[in-house]
């Protein structure tokens, strides 16, 4: 419940600040100021966009297949809201200690294309339909290369608990399991441990270098997931005016972009935990000065709970600002080059990575 | 009863008069009517294009214009010459100062005066003209960026525009419709110390060209979206009445600058940049956008050309009039004649009539580039994506207020 609560607050004052983050990041590339009236430096415009949605009209076209449009957009935002419940914010904060906590995830995500497709085809309007069938198209196919990426994680980590993912690229995997030992690279023949040192030196992308390649396929296939540009087709504003989401305004129309910042922290988080260590420090411990115990605090107390969700919070960040920077920086793809880049290149590449992934499972026991 | 309005009922008259071009009975099975515009971010401003689409495929194209029709020809038969003058600023209302300086062009040569213009008049009406060929292609580059996807591009051209439209309201007192150009001679000098800024300004232009370059133009993805899209072959082109850069694009190396060499152009050296299929075929939507861009090289080149002269040879002096070989009374011999000019969309033409007997021309027709420009699509974004069609449209460079005029 309580895990429930702070994430639906958590939700929200994230969006406001993604917004408020994407209109200056884009404002500053594209040499503007962005918002500056609303309070100082604009910081209260958010606030002021969210009272103007919920005052507006909840227009519902005549034409519109009313029992498909109405729900379509809480469909969207509980198959993105849900995926937060297993989310590991801290060392022992999330919503649901799933042991099958990514097949969970990718599962429910899924959910969002239903909600999408419901969206376009509720709306009885050709470029709704255009875009909605543009994003099933697009969502499902990333899906296969996303999915092929977390399996190489799986394989390494031999699990399927995020929490357990997490504990692994950390000083603290010893306090769940007392056995166990992290090497550099992962590869115990180097004979260099690494359990006790910590940092960014147990990542998931260090712990096997192939991984960085296993990134960037991952982060690759997250921004189609969330339709970020250049993967931004189904709500490409120059062809599809509005895309899947035309017909749609007010509080309705504001859950449809919610889910849609939504996804960009979800997947965000998913990258975090599954290369980048999750809630761990980034510091590693040198010797005597034991960087990484500073900074991560003990696990289950009040300080491991604060330095785990800044760690986890500030990498998220990080990367949905990567996704904002590409953003307004690269043109979009078209249809055809879209299909080809995940199923020519990018679903190759990830069965590769899954066979070698199985390679240096070997290697590391 | 000649007041009355005769009016003979045909049942045609309603067909013709009907909004749309293809009907839902033609529509073969899976295809789709779809209205681009006239209210649609990409179409430019009120646009319609009539879409027959078989999922994301084009099957067939039909362009709806008449929107934004403010009757130039008609203002133009009921007005003198100079007071038609403005109305030429709102047909390519992003490079008003082109227009103007092919109407004036025109009725100079309809009075014969066009010797007796001063060189200095004629280097000034170059510089303004070439600022605002630069402004053009800004938009036409930026906007087309915003099309493919690239909404920085966009912002950084209008940046850079709003220099440009800052020293023509300097020089004119107008941001976007002038009335500079005045038949005969100039509204006024430039202002004191405007070609120091002007100079200024080229020397903070040229690395931002070269940065839309990098960023923009030679973008891996925006090359694989423009590359080998919308081919317009020359003949093609050619039969179409296509000017300006979609036909250097197409390989053809025709500028009216050079071909007709009209005010000062013969003095100043420039290239003419022609598409020559770099990065796909020649003429497709990447050749269009690469000569926008070298075209703003060249216009750059033109204007420090004309900043030499205006501060060299066409020195200002005290007693420079700008308005000394302005006619008092405009009143040509009867005759016929075309004048046109190299507009930033491509070939800006006036055809006037006069009788010889009053102030005003019994016929004004103009040319506008745009709308010939534009009459291509149809052939060239049969078969392509829908995206590709918004990419197409947008190399085309279109603006509604010269195809509607």
């Amino acid at each position: 419940m309580i895990a429930f609560l702070f994430f639906l607050v958590f939700f929200l004052v994230y969006a406001l600040i993604a917004v408020y983050g994407e209109r200056k990041i884009s404002a500053f590339i594209q040499d503007r100021y962005g918002p500056m009236e609303v309070g100082y430096y604009g910081i209260l415009q958010m606030i002021a966009d969210l009272l103007k949605i919920i005052q507006k009209e909840d227009i519902i076209p005549f034409a519109a297949d009313k029992r498909i449009f109405k729900p379509a957009p809480i469909i969207v935002f509980t198959a993105i809201f849900a995926g937060f419940a297993i989310i590991p914010l801290t060392s022992d904060f999330m919503g649901s200690e799933v042991e099958a906590g990514i097949f969970y995830l990718l599962a429910i995500v899924s959910l969002d294309v239903l909600g999408i497709l419901m969206v376009g085809w509720g709306s009885n309007n050709k470029y709704a339909l255009f875009g909605a069938m543009r994003a099933v198209a697009q969502i499902v196919s990333y899906e296969i290369p996303l999915g092929l990426t977390v399996v190489c994680v799986v394989m390494i980590s031999q699990t399927l608990s995020l929490q357990e993912i997490t504990y692994q690229q950390g000083i603290w995997w010893n306090t769940i399991d007392p056995d166990a030992q992290n090497y550099l690279f992962g590869i115990k023949a180097l004979g260099i441990e690494t359990t006790a040192i910590g940092g960014i030196l147990t990542w998931n992308i260090f712990r096997v270098p192939l991984f960085l390649l296993a990134f960037v396929i991952f982060f690759i296939a997250s921004l189609a997931e969330s339709n970020r540009t250049p993967f931004d087709i189904p709500i490409a504003e120059s062809e599809l005016v509005g895309g899947f989401h035309t017909e749609y305004s007010g509080f309705r129309w504001s859950l449809i972009m919610l889910s849609e910042y939504g996804i960009m922290l979800l997947v965000s988080f998913l990258a975090v935990v599954l290369f980048l260590g999750g809630w761990n420090t980034p510091f590693p411990n040198i010797g005597s000065v034991e960087l990484a115990t500073w900074t991560s605090g003990t696990p289950g107390t009040f300080t491991g709970h604060l330095w785990g969700a800044f760690w986890m919070i500030s990498k998220a960040f990080t990367l949905v600002f990567i996704q904002i920077w590409i953003r307004w920086t690269f043109p979009r793809l078209r249809l055809d080059q879209l299909m080809n880049l995940s199923w020519k290149y990018l679903t190759p590449a990830a069965i590769i990575l899954v066979l070698l992934s199985a390679l240096w499972r070997m290697l590391m026991i | 009863m000649a007041n009355e309005i005769q009016y003979i009922f045909d049942k045609d008259n309603l067909k013709k008069s009907e909004p749309g071009k293809f009907s839902t009975d033609q529509l073969k099975r899976d295809e789709m009517i779809i209205n681009i515009g006239p209210q649609h971010p990409s179409t430019h401003g009120v646009l319609r294009l009539e879409v027959i689409s078989n999922g994301e495929e084009i099957v067939d194209i039909a362009p709806h214009m008449g929107y934004l029709h403010r009757c130039f020809e008609k203002h133009a038969e009921s007005l003198p010459y100079n007071q038609t003058l403005p109305f030429t600023d709102r047909m390519d209302y992003v490079a008003a100062m082109n227009n103007e300086l092919a109407f004036a062009m025109g009725v100079e040569r309809m009075l014969g005066i066009q010797n007796n213009i001063p060189k200095r008049v004629e280097y000034i009406r170059v510089l303004v003209a070439e600022l605002n060929r630069l402004a053009s292609h800004f938009i036409a580059l930026g906007t087309f960026g915003m099309d493919i996807g690239a909404v920085s591009a966009f912002f950084w051209m209008i940046r850079d525009r709003e220099h440009i439209l800052r020293m023509l309201e300097w020089v004119s007192g107008a941001r976007m419709l002038y009335n500079y150009i005045w038949v005969g001679g100039l509204y006024y000098d430039l202002p004191v110390g405007f070609e120091e800024r002007c100079a200024q300004f080229i020397t903070y232009l040229k690395p931002k060209l070269e940065e839309l370059e990098q960023v923009l133009i030679q973008n891996k993805i925006f090359v694989e979206r423009t590359a080998n899209i919308g081919v317009l072959d020359p003949q093609l082109a050619i039969n179409y009445g296509v000017t300006g850069p979609m036909l250097r694009g197409s390989g053809i190396k025709y500028d009216i600058r050079k071909a007709d060499g009209y005010s000062v152009y013969p003095e100043i050296e420039f290239d003419v940049p022609v598409g020559k299929g770099e990065m796909g075929t020649i003429g497709d939507c990447w050749d269009r956008t690469s000569v926008r861009m070298q075209e703003c090289y060249e216009s750059v080149k033109i204007i420090e050309q004309c900043l030499t002269q205006l501060t060299g040879d066409h020195k200002r002096t005290r007693s420079f009039d700008p308005r000394a070989a302005v006619p008092k009374k405009i009143r040509p011999k009867a005759q016929e004649l075309y004048v046109r000019a190299e507009n930033p969309k491509g070939e800006t033409g006036f055809y006037f009539r006069a009788d010889g007997r009053s102030d005003i021309p019994f016929r004004c027709k103009a040319r506008g580039a745009s709308f010939m420009n534009l009459s291509v699509i149809s052939a060239l974004a049969k078969g392509s994506l829908v995206a590709d069609l918004i990419a197409i449209f947008g190399s085309i460079d279109i603006v509604l207020g010269e195809v509607d005029r």
